[in-house]
């Protein structure tokens, strides 16, 4: 599946993004960012309530495909912007973790 | 030794410049054709280094040496050391401020990462006076 492909889920909210897509092979929920940084597939789905700047950073450096906020969780604009600029979506979600990843692994 | 050097400065307590070295490094390798798995492996390494230098060390200075047979790290900050390197690498051990913690740190899990994912790291540390710590991932 594509990161696009998303837009089609319920509940689901589109944030910022590149404009080119990108292919989502896994899904990875964690929420502290070192583990996040170790185990993170490249061109997951990442799926957390930990919306900073660090967050951004993890993310591109772990090349996930797309960072996917559950729990409608926040993440400053300027956050958003960033990843864009380094090729990561972010999206957000009203349903918890394990919900948002369900959601997505029907799609997968 | 010979290769393309980059020096950056690593803010102290500033969480949200955190990750500027590594990501320029990331995107250097890329343009030089390292394989994606090393500059994998460079990414969290450095990451995880800067991090402990904002947390930790009061910021410093980061020096990243590539040459074609291998990256080569070097972290120096001038904080408040560490007391007990053995205890320090210990996966989950962590003296991560309430603020890291609030951030996603403090699992414990970054001189872990360094190590596992770097070749060979070295350690310097006196209490008060700084941390010094070497890396490297060869390709």
């Amino acid at each position: 599946m594509t990161v696009s492909q998303l837009d089609q889920l319920p509940g689901f909210i589109r944030l910022g993004g590149p404009d080119e897509d990108r292919e989502i092979r896994k899904i990875y929920c964690c929420d502290l960012l070192s583990l996040a940084m170790a185990r993170a597939p490249a061109d997951c789905a990442w799926v957390t309530v930990m919306g900073n700047m660090n967050t951004v950073a993890v993310a591109t450096l772990a090349d996930a495909a797309c960072i996917v906020l559950a729990e409608n969780a926040a993440i400053p604009e300027e956050c958003i912007r960033k990843a864009a600029d380094e090729g990561v979506a972010v999206y957000r979600c009203d349903e918890p973790i394990f919900e948002t990843a369900k959601r997505i692994d029907a799609l997968l | 030794m010979s290769g393309l050097c980059y020096r950056f400065q690593v803010p102290g307590d500033d969480y949200s410049r955190a990750g500027e070295a590594s990501s320029t490094v990331k995107n250097r390798l890329k343009r030089l054709g390292v394989s994606p798995e090393a500059i994998r492996r460079v990414s969290i390494a450095l990451y995880e280094g800067e991090i402990n230098m904002v947390i930790h060390g009061g910021g410093g200075e980061v020096t990243v040496t590539v040459s074609p047979d291998r990256v080569d790290m070097v972290l120096e900050d001038h904080g408040k050391g560490i007391p007990d390197i053995e205890k320090a690498m210990q996966e989950g051990y962590s003296t991560a401020s309430e603020e890291a913690r609030s951030l996603g740190f403090g699992a414990g899990m970054g001189l872990p990462n360094m190590k596992k994912y770097t070749d060979t790291m070295q350690i310097e540390s006196t209490v008060g006076v700084g941390t010094t710590v070497r890396m490297t991932v060869l390709l």
